[in-house]
């Protein structure tokens, strides 16, 4: 990752702004005034403990969680309740989800073509075209034309990534997508995420895998009880915690790593 | 990894095979097992004896009246009689041709429509030709108002662009607007009384009303159409069930209770009693009509809740995937949602397509002739008074074969569909 040290992304646009965000889950505050902006190109990794409201923030990115304070902007396009704005963003945004999340009643490349055709028009012919030219570039070509329950984890998740994809989204949100994976297929996931970061998308992942932050990350977020508490570059994130919470929570998950 | 040796694989070892081996493993594995075999054998082997000596080597097949079959076994001279009548009701004798030929409209029909590969637009044809050519065969004459057709149109424009809106072409778009405003100008202008009414008539052959249907025809006429119906107007009240708008959910939960709440037989019995004293005086809706909107109506909120049981079990991820990718209400639901609800549900489905076809007999409690109810007409005869156990049977007969053939094709679909999509 020689590049990534070089970019300077203080002059880029932002394409996620969010300000003053809060959120309740009834009376349980579970997001308090989170501020971040996310520049063009950026790969941020969100970490904190379970309940922490990490998963909760970038679903609210793409408003599959609806959050009562606050303003979000994302590509320009300040979320509100109008249905086509919501729509519009989530063309621009792609996500991948713990738990895959592919649609079992139909194949893998029927998976892929899906929304292109169906939310973008697409061509069925043309959509089929991008979606084998991802499954490439996840490494599973081969198996475009079996149903999901046929593949295991790692490929299923690669698949969910490449689903992604076909859509040609700006911004890619990754909800813990190695969580729900066996030890052995992890590496296949990251590698992937890896190679997807080094072509310059611009991504916010939720993980524990401190390997990839390191690797790709242009900043370290951690999260505690619904607050940003610290951001940092990975490596001075790792080696200098400013924070007790965080240096707690790092002492918890690196000791095995 | 493929680089690790194979093992060299091993056949289960070969035991038990052929018909004494499978015997005495399955039926004479020990003392209890095998005295249980033997008596249940012997039992049933009786009950056969009994039943193939009554209904074949001392029955009846013809006779001129039923004193000739006394003293011997079954009487199928009874139904050599009287099979037209049971089958055809009072449908006029020598007119028997048509709805014989209805049925087997109805039948190739509903074989075609249980065909995968035709579960596209394809449908809509053989259904709307289907059911032209059963109908003009039954009526004899057919009469196409203007207003049908305005109907027709709204729905089409209507259901066209609601699946296809997002993809289609601005050509099939303003075809979409221009049916869905037709039909609704239309209707408007006829309902105000602007718009006289006038309509196509096609009579090839004699009026036959419906008062004089009866036997087979009505039954999968009412069950045909009345489970053709409810089917998507269940799917629709089963998603108004969970939808987020109060007004909405609050209405299809309220008429999915009301009616599971009361038997059939009182909804029927207000369809043909109650309705047409709030009707004003001088316009009648067919009984027939009447009855079949009473099955729609109730096989619907059945129908709503086993889908809604199929809605229940997707897990929440699929809906998240489907919001995420950017895919709209209606195709979340029509691509995403119900295909895989649908899939759970088949079971209990086509159970309930079973328990309808057979309700579909109370009817008679309001006076309509049903397959059983004509059955049962044939035995007021006197002339061949005494014999209701062949003519039950025979038509316990015939509801088996529709019944049992719905259960084989419920199993053959649930294979069908799950092939390959689950581990």
């Amino acid at each position: 990752m020689a590049t990534k040290a070089a970019h300077d992304l203080s002059k880029l646009p932002s394409v996620i702004t969010l300000k003053g965000v809060n959120k309740w889950f009834g009376q349980f505050q579970v997001l308090t005034n989170i501020d971040l902006d996310v520049k063009e190109g950026e790969k941020i990794v969100v970490c904190g403990p379970s309940g922490s409201g990490k998963s909760t923030l970038i679903r609210c990115i793409n408003r599959l969680e609806e959050h009562q304070q606050g303003d979000i902007i994302v590509d320009g396009v300040t979320l509100s309740n109008d249905v086509k704005n919501i729509e519009a963003i989530r063309r621009e945004v792609g996500m991948v989800f713990q738990s895959f999340n592919l649609f079992p009643h139909l194949t893998i490349l029927e998976n892929l073509t899906l929304a292109p055709i169906w939310v973008k028009k697409t061509p069925k012919k043309e959509a089929e075209e991008i979606a084998m030219s991802l499954l490439k570039r996840v490494r599973i070509p081969e198996q475009a034309l079996k149903y999901p329950g046929q593949l295991s984890g790692g490929q299923q998740q690669r698949v969910a990534i490449a689903r992604a994809l076909c859509m040609r989204p700006k911004i890619m949100l990754f909800d813990e997508p190695t969580s729900a994976l066996d030890p052995e297929m992890v590496k296949e996931v990251l590698d992937v995420m890896i190679e997807l970061a080094g072509e310059g998308m611009t991504m916010i992942c939720v993980t524990h895998e401190m390997g990839f932050a390191r690797a790709v990350a242009d900043r370290v977020i951690f999260m505690d009880r619904g607050e940003i508490v610290e951001q940092n570059e990975p490596e001075e994130f790792f080696a200098n915690p400013k924070n007790e919470r965080t240096k707690l929570f790092l002492g918890q998950i690196l000791r095995h790593q | 990894m493929t680089d690790v040796l194979p093992r060299p694989q091993v056949a289960p070892p070969v035991i038990d095979t052929g018909v004494v081996g499978w015997a005495r493993k399955n039926l004479f594995s020990s003392w209890a097992n095998g005295i249980t075999s033997l008596v249940l054998m012997f039992a049933l082997g009786w009950v056969l004896l009994w039943f193939i000596d009554w209904a074949l080597l001392t029955a009846t097949f013809t006779a001129d009246s039923g004193a000739e079959c006394r003293g011997h076994g079954a009487c199928w001279a009874l139904i050599h009689e009287k099979y037209r009548y049971i089958f055809f009701g009072s449908f006029p004798y020598q007119q028997h041709w048509r709805p014989l030929f209805a049925v087997i409209t109805m039948l190739s029909m509903l074989l075609l429509s249980s065909d995968r590969r035709m579960w596209n637009t394809r449908l809509i044809w053989i259904w709307s030709i289907g059911s032209f050519i059963t109908f003009l065969l039954m009526f004899g004459v057919l009469h196409f108002s203007i207003t049908f057709f305005l109907v027709v149109a709204l729905v089409a424009g209507g259901i066209g662009y609601a699946i296809r809106s997002v993809i289609a072409q601005k050509a099939e778009l303003y075809a979409y607007y221009a049916a869905m405003g037709i039909g609704l100008v239309g209707l408007v202008l006829r309902m105000l009384g602007i718009l006289p009414t006038f309509g196509v008539t096609i009579a090839p052959l004699s009026y036959v009303e419906t008062g004089l249907w009866g036997g087979i025809p009505v039954t999968i006429i009412l069950a045909t159409y009345g489970l053709a119906f409810a089917f998507p107007y269940g799917v629709l009240l089963a998603l108004g069930r969970r939808s987020h708008l109060p007004l909405i959910k609050g209405l299809c939960v309220g008429f999915i209770e009301l009616i599971r709440g009361v038997p059939l037989i009182s909804l029927l019995i207000m369809a043909s009693v109650m309705l047409p004293l709030f009707l004003p005086s001088g316009t009648s809706i067919d009984k027939f009509l009447r009855a079949q909107v009473a099955v729609i109506l109730f096989a619907g909120a059945y129908i709503a809740e086993i889908i809604r049981g199929g809605l229940q079990s997707l897990p929440k991820g699929q809906f998240e995937a489907a919001d995420a990718m950017g895919l709209n209400y209606v195709q979340k639901t029509s691509l995403v949602v119900l295909p895989q609800a649908l899939r759970v549900v088949i079971p209990p489905l086509i159970n309930t397509f079973i328990g309808f076809f057979k309700d579909t007999s109370l009817v008679l409690i309001i006076g309509i002739f049903d397959f059983l109810n004509t059955a049962n007409q044939a035995l007021v005869d006197p002339k061949w008074a005494g014999f209701p156990g062949e003519v039950y049977l025979f038509a316990a007969f015939v509801y088996f074969c529709f019944c049992f053939s719905m259960s084989r094709y419920s199993k053959h679909l649930e294979v069908e569909l799950n092939k390959g999509t689950r581990r």
